[in-house]
């Protein structure tokens, strides 16, 4: 069973009376967000949210078009993990073309092209955004807290231009596969439009020594800090929740494509085997009139015991075994931390995003030297049908792209649920941990409001991701006097009728 | 063989022939979208504008003379050249980042090549009809930008299953059938007139994104070089 021991923090009683705190914008993590604390006379915090201030409309604006476009238009939702948005979508694609299997050159090239950018992805979340915090600490000066810092200081700049350097190579192997290294086009439907050139491998195989040692350093890096520290970072952010990630037939750790499946935070499976195009059968979104970004849970168990939490640090907790033999070894280790059972302290998600680099590294020392790049079909086609299910692992977690078409070929209805959203309920859960552990009643300084970046850069948030829906939020709106007493209230609900509440 | 100056530059000439004709003839490029060497001009892009003894004047339709001095590269006529093609982006609903001709568009190309950087004038947004009813042909209304190039290629192929409908701003792509829609049109994919749009309004369905990045038509050359190069030998086919 979950726990939500902070959820009273959810919601205040008397907002009307409290001291209102924003954190605005949340600073070094993708996309807008702010934190909103409430807090009483004494200094007691009362309420802490994260809210999303974006707001984008790519369900809406993609109907109409013809699917065959939309992997390629859905991949601008981000900038740092566009290919994730890219392949969700050409899996779905995939499936309204009737393809299941696609030949092994494709699949390969697409896996080869996930890989690369994982590595890339989880190398700027932690060296460039998150790395600051951990490695000068949570209270140095605001002005140290950032990547050109570390590149300036004599004790980091050697590991920090390392991780720049694991994602420059990242990014050169999306290049290769698809052209540019953000934005470009290589899945067509049911396929891949070209194999690897030889002069592309030519150029990355020779540089996979020195990845592979980078991503050991940044790895041990991370490692020993966890470690020197390790009572605060199993206290610091820490709630217990479910883990959801896709894993292989056999219960290995897997990015591209396999069955969901869900372990409890008292280490037992809950569920397994779950197929992807069945997910509105077992996740279901909660939303919430103060936030653009709804909260999945798992049908099963309800939104209060159904919430779950996906990323690195779920893959690493769900899976048995990882198939590269040095990520393996590292996630052995990292799982003795808490003797077997998932690892809950939010901060371990950079523990677990640095093996997860190492995997990567392996995976395409070892597919570059697959001949399958090289030649082979590209596509294969089946029987178009109606609706396709696409699911992949971003960097971030379980994302979840869903189209239905009409006869034409057009779309009707698109559904995202990005990995961000899983998370949602497990990052407002962290800052209230923090809110209620490290901030309540004491004088709030700058230092102390960065405790709550740090929770939620933890979960390396893709906010711009995150809020895509159009229409579909209860807002509520209320005209108060100046003392704080609500005149009026009119309510949009979820269906779109407005009325005054 | 009579002769005109073409930016200073001794141009001969047949005659009969356009200016624009005779300059791709002698390798030069002239900016255009309408026209097309296998198509009578339409003169209505406006891109080919040039100076000719000093009145402006659409390359495509005005014929050559003995001893014009006609001006085409000049600061001038390439800021006007860059206003018109920014017009017609904000005219249309061009989104590149997600365009399956992105690469291959002369639209865009034409962009690049006279240094368009942002649209400068605000966006129309039109609300157009996209007509997904062919089995191997797609119509993008909002990408058309109303050159009539599939108009007169039909024309010439005998089948007229495009008009232009609607005059000035509501100026609008129809295709004739029972219904309106392009599935119920004569239209095959083996058509010129399914092939030739010079941007991504009529595209062949099963084609969008198979060219990977960096063997697209406009990634290595520029719209010029692919025009001397592919335009210039169909010179005298057609009825130009």
């Amino acid at each position: 069973m979950t726990e939500r021991r902070y959820r009273h923090l959810e919601t205040a009683e008397n907002p009307g009376n409290l001291r209102r705190v924003a954190i605005d914008p949340v600073t070094r993590v993708e996309g807008h967000g702010k934190v909103t604390l409430l807090l009483d006379e004494a200094g007691h915090v009362r309420q802490a949210r994260l809210h999303i201030v974006e707001f984008r409309g790519f369900e809406k604006f993609i109907q109409g078009r013809p699917y065959w476009e939309v992997p390629v238009l859905v991949q601008r939702l981000c900038g740092i993990c566009p290919v994730s948005h890219l392949l969700a979508g050409a899996k779905a694609v995939d499936r309204l073309v009737g393809v299941e299997t696609l030949p092994p050159a494709a699949e390969k090239l697409r896996r080869l092209l996930h890989y690369g950018q994982v590595l890339q992805s989880h190398a700027l979340h932690f060296f460039h955004l998150a790395s600051p915090d951990l490695l000068f600490g949570f209270d140095s000066t605001p002005e140290k807290r950032n990547v050109l810092a570390l590149l300036c200081s004599d004790r980091f700049r050697d590991i920090v231009l390392e991780g720049i350097q694991l994602r420059k190579f990242g990014q050169e192997v999306i290049r290769a596969v698809i052209g540019k290294r953000i934005h470009g086009t290589g899945p067509i439907p049911g396929g891949m439009n070209k194999h690897l050139d030889a002069a592309d491998r030519d150029r990355l195989a020779p540089q996979l020594d020195e990845v592979l040692r980078w991503a050991r350093n940044g790895l041990e890096l991370v490692r020993a800090l966890y470690l020197a520290n390790a009572d605060h970072h199993r206290r610091f952010a820490v709630i217990r929740s479910h883990f959801l990630a896709l894993v292989t037939g056999d219960g290995g750790h897997e990015l591209y494509d396999g069955r969901i499946r869900v372990r409890g935070d008292d280490g037992r499976i809950l569920f397994d085997g779950l197929r992807d195009r069945d997910y509105t059968g077992y996740i279901h979104e909660q939303v919430k009139a103060w936030s653009y970004m709804k909260f999945p849970y798992l049908a099963a168990l309800g939104p209060e015991e159904g919430w779950y939490r996906v990323g690195p640090l779920a893959r690493i907790n769900t899976c048995n075994f990882i198939d590269t033999p040095e990520a393996e070894a590292a996630r052995r280790e990292f799982l003795r931390l808490d003797g077997g059972l998932p690892v809950q302290a939010s901060l371990a998600y950079h523990w677990a995003r640095m093996i997860e680099i190492l995997h990567c590294a392996e995976k395409i020392r070892d597919l570059l030297a697959d001949p399958d790049l090289y030649a082979g079909d590209l596509e294969t086609r089946g029987s178009r049908c109606h609706e396709g299910v696409g699911v992949i692992e971003a960097p971030r977690g379980v994302l979840i792209h869903h189209y239905r078409i009409d006869d034409d070929g057009l779309v009707t209805k698109a559904n995202l649920i990005v990995s961000t959203t899983h998370n949602n309920t497990a990052m407002n859960e962290a800052i209230r941990q923090v809110a209620a552990e490290y901030l309540d009643g004491r004088r709030l300084t700058e230092a102390l409001l960065n405790r709550i970046e740090i929770a939620i850069r933890a979960y390396d948030p893709c906010l711009s991701c995150a809020t895509h829906a159009i229409g579909k939020m209860p807002l509520v709106v209320d005209l108060a006097t100046a003392a704080g007493e609500t005149l009026q209230r009119l309510v949009r609900h979820g269906d779109g009728t407005v009325a005054a509440a | 063989m009579t002769r005109f100056t073409l930016d200073g530059r001794e141009i001969p000439f047949r005659p009969g022939q356009t200016i624009i004709e005779a300059a791709l003839a002698a390798g030069i490029y002239i900016p255009h979208l309408c026209w097309h060497p296998r198509f009578p001009p339409h003169g209505s892009c406006k891109l080919c504008t040039v100076k000719v003894n000093g009145r402006l004047c659409s390359a495509c339709t005005f014929p050559t003379a003995e001893g014009q001095e006609v001006v085409s590269d000049s600061d001038e006529l390439r800021r006007l050249r860059r206003r018109l093609t920014q017009m017609l982006f904000v005219e249309g609903n061009h989104f590149c980042p997600s365009c399956e001709k992105s690469g291959q568009c002369e639209l865009q190309a034409l962009g690049y090549y006279l240094g368009m950087t942002d649209s400068h004038y605000p966006h129309f947004y039109p609300r157009r009809d996209i007509d997904a009813s062919h089995p191997e042909v797609l119509l993008d209304r909002d990408r058309c930008i109303f050159c009539e190039l599939c108009v007169r290629a039909s024309r010439a192929e005998g089948k007229n299953v495009f008009e232009l409908a609607g005059r000035g701003i509501h100026t609008r792509l129809v295709v004739d059938s029972p219904t309106g829609r392009l599935g119920d049109s004569a239209l095959e994919a083996g058509d010129l007139a399914a092939r030739i749009c010079p941007v991504g309004a009529i595209v062949l369905r099963d084609t969008a994104f198979r060219v990977p990045i960096g063997r697209r038509k406009y990634d290595r050359r520029t719209i010029a070089e692919v025009s001397i190069e592919e335009e210039r030998p169909l010179l005298g086919e057609g009825n130009g």
